[in-house]
């Protein structure tokens, strides 16, 4: 215990310059993979053709292990291996994947009766899917967010076997030197931030729902 | 880097085939990860797919099998697989208990969904035509629930697959060998064909349980779009 | 025979779901036990093959106490059928109706044999015999779901509001031919329901429960329409139950008037010779100019009858049964 301690204490800057860079590789496929399977989803969702192709697209590209994507991906694409981008762009992919398949779910939930009625209401296309579709799909999107967040805080630490992995080079660290406290440091916080963007998403779909917590509260 | 380069070195490198053969060629490694697959699936099912069962039948011990698959999830493989490594010994055995932990979570939530979304009118109907308990299970509960008691399986062996390649780093071998050697040599050409193989592995096993759901599976329970008749 | 002596069912939470019930279902015939919501019809049937069990008191089965014997073998030797027939979806009509013999060690060839006779005699045709539950709409999967339960061919039946889930029309139908069956079958049969009318058609006896779990009234479908114990019966049962008493009230006993010469008359709504009185009445409200022809086995005519006719029965009826009280 104390021997973390004292790593903290030694290398908490190079820790904290870990954990922003951890932070932004988890965050911004979701918000990327989100612009993404939203319009790929409204897209397909009804069409089951098209459902089945997407949702077997997005099945290879999961299958396919985050560190194959890491070598394979740049050379297709043209940026660095190395590279922040590199990271990005795969667990964009990823969590595209595994999005597709929530919104597609969660705007076939929507109750036939309340599409038809909103479309009598005067409703267009695009206004319906915001003001009627998507919130009451959320609490199945939300679903999926959780589990994809939480995935990609995890993968996010392979990138340190290619030198770019947030908390993940804590690990490597750990490994090279055979000293543990980096690597606890490492997993410790690496828990704490998927625990907390899972509560932050909990929290905002508990915002975006107020209806569901009525029904529950009778 | 060239691309040029890495593409030459590519072809090269998967022409030759010395590449391929040997102790440490390709295919070796191929045939060293599937076995590690398949032996670290085999014993994550044997533990979890019994525990599934009998929680989803009985609906006791719920909160285990909804928060050990989150648990598990919230975990870096990469941090997982270290620490295991540095505290007991850098050697293969410890490693495959990771991988075996690893699989476990995805094949315990979804047997124990599965056998829950089960239409509880049809295991009414079991009981009260003079089904035992082993009956129901085995006779309406799991058929019904196979459809996701297999993506459990094709999940964790995702997992498995995918640890199994950075697992190289704590001395497994397999296709993370190559991959993670040729990386730290910066020979980005072999990194290239190691991981496409990898990716290859990994899609190959999921068409495997693709056939197999097809095969095993009720068409009465896959949903075929049949035309409803009417009276 | 089925018999409930003082059983009562309390559960866990307080609640009292059957309270001090004894009833007698006479062999080889239907009981309905029917009442609203809450009056314990379900758990009692539920009792009978310890789907649930009593808290107090004793159930027997031809004079046989079931608690002492083994759940799983009484089940197999007594039909269910529940409201959504819970057919199992990853078996064929087919398989799921053989399950029962299966279970009970008939070799596959006869299970299967038994199956297809059972699918005729549901009033389904033999091309569903390899579809599935899912391609089936939901008065099919009824008719499979009673093949199923009548396919080890056990005496006893219990019905949880087999009928509810599907349209009226379709109810009417399955209602009939479930009829049609048991004359042929002639089991002793229990039968839930919600529905006062589906219970006075089909009950030999009718057993009202009460909110709470009490008896309120056991009685022969005219016998419940004529006299019902209290004002709770009577609301149950409904305002119009002096006319529809009258489809108890046989018809044997009306004056028939010869067919008019050279006159057409309309022959869209006949009655036929014997009928019951509610369907004399019926014919004679729905016939233009009040008269309504009247029709032997054959559908040939023989007469014609008016409403004065038809009353005058009903009075001759009312002095007789005044007479004999």
């Amino acid at each position: 215990m104390t021997e973390v301690l004292d790593y903290v204490s030694q290398s908490g800057d190079t820790v904290l310059s870990y954990l922003g860079e951890h932070i932004i590789m988890s965050i911004v496929p979701i918000g990327l993979a989100l612009c993404f399977a939203i319009p790929l989803g409204w897209w397909a969702a009804r069409r089951p053709v098209l459902t089945s192709v997407l949702l077997s697209m997005g099945g290879i590209a999961y299958s396919v292990p985050s560190i194959a994507l890491f070598i394979v991906l740049p050379l297709v694409f043209g940026y660095q291996i190395i590279s922040l981008t590199n990271i990005i762009v795969a667990l964009t992919i990823y969590s595209t994947a595994l999005l597709v398949r929530n919104v597609i779910d969660g705007l076939e939930s929507v109750p036939d009766d309340v599409r038809l009625s909103a479309t009598a209401l005067g409703y267009g296309h695009l206004g319906r899917l915001l003001s009627v579709e998507l919130p009451v799909a959320v609490p199945v999107i939300a679903a999926g967010l959780r589990v994809v967040t939480v995935t990609n805080v995890s993968m996010v630490s392979v990138g340190a076997l290619i030198g770019k992995g947030g908390l993940g080079n804590l690990f490597m660290e750990g490994l090279r030197s055979d000293y543990m406290a980096p690597i606890i440091v490492g997993l410790v916080l690496s828990v704490l931030l998927a625990l907390s963007l899972d509560g932050l998403l909990v929290m905002g779909q508990r915002w975006l729902t107020p209806w569901v917590r009525v029904r529950a509260g009778r | 880097m060239n691309d040029d380069n890495i593409v030459v070195g590519f072809v090269e490198y998967v022409g030759d085939p010395a590449s391929w053969t040997g102790q440490d060629g390709l295919l070796w490694r191929i045939l060293e990860h599937s076995v590690y697959t398949v032996l670290a699936l085999a014993m994550a099912a044997l533990i979890a797919l019994p525990v599934g069962l009998l929680i989803g039948h009985t609906n006791r011990g719920s909160f285990l099998a909804l928060n050990i698959a989150n648990a598990g999830r919230a975990l870096p493989t990469l941090g997982v697989l270290i620490l295991v490594a540095l505290a007991t010994s850098i050697d293969i055995r410890p490693v495959m208990v990771a991988l075996v932990l690893l699989g476990v979570p995805p094949i315990l939530a979804s047997t124990y969904a599965g056998i829950r979304n089960v239409d509880p009118d049809a295991v009414d109907a079991a009981v009260g035509m003079g089904m035992t308990g082993r009956e129901i299970l085995w006779r309406v509960e799991v058929p019904i629930a196979l459809p996701l008691i297999i993506s459990g399986l094709r999940a964790a062996t995702l997992q498995i697959v995918s640890t199994a390649t950075i697992a190289a780093i704590v001395a497994l071998g397999g296709l993370g060998r190559p991959l993670l050697d040729s990386i730290a040599t910066r020979e980005y050409a072999q990194a290239m064909a190691a991981a496409l193989l990898v990716a290859a592995l990994a899609i190959a096993f999921d068409l495997v349980f693709a056939a197999l759901t097809r095969v095993v599976v009720s068409p009465g329970v896959s949903g075929r779009r049949v035309a409803r008749s009417r009276g | 025979m089925i018999e409930f002596r003082h059983v009562t069912k309390r559960f866990a939470d307080g609640t009292v779901a059957v309270d001090d019930l004894s009833l007698v279902a006479p062999s080889h015939q239907i009981t309905v036990l029917v009442g609203p919501s809450g009056c314990g019809k379900t758990t009692s049937l539920r009792m009978v093959n310890r789907m649930v069990d009593p808290s107090d008191g004793q159930i027997l089965v031809d004079d046989e106490d079931i608690h002492a014997l083994d759940a799983v073998r009484l089940r197999r030797g007594i039909g269910y059928v529940i409201q959504h027939a819970g057919l199992f979806p990853h078996k064929t009509v087919v398989d799921n109706i053989a399950t029962v013999p299966k279970l009970l060690g008939w070799s596959r060839q006869q299970a299967r044999q038994r199956a297809l006779e059972l699918i005729d005699q549901v009033g389904l045709e033999q091309q569903y015999a390899e579809r599935y539950p899912a391609q089936l709409s939901g008065g099919q999967q009824q008719r499979v779901g009673v093949a199923r339960a009548l396919a080890a061919d056990p005496p006893i039946m219990l019905m949880d509001e087999p009928f509810s889930a599907v349209d009226p029309v379709v109810r009417a139908q399955l209602q009939d031919e479930f009829l049609r069956l048991q004359r042929d079958l002639a089991k002793t049969i229990v039968f839930v329901t919600h529905d006062i009318d589906e219970a006075i058609k089909l009950g030999d006896n009718i057993v009202v429960l009460r909110v709470g779990g009490r008896l309120a009234q056991t009685d022969t479908p005219a016998g419940l329409l004529a006299n019902p114990t209290d004002d709770f019966v009577a609301g149950f049962i409904g305002r119009d139950r002096g006319y529809r008493a009258l489809s108890f009230v046989p018809g044997d006993d009306l004056r028939i008037q010869p067919l008019p010469d050279g006159v057409h008359v309309d022959t869209s709504y006949p009655y036929r010779r014997g009928g019951p009185l509610k369907a004399a009445l019926d014919a004679t409200l729905t016939a233009p100019g009040g008269r309504a022809v009247v029709v032997d086995e054959r559908g040939t005519a023989v007469g014609v009858i008016d409403h004065q006719d038809v009353l005058a029965a009903v009075r001759r009826a009312e002095t007789q049964r005044a007479e004999t009280a």
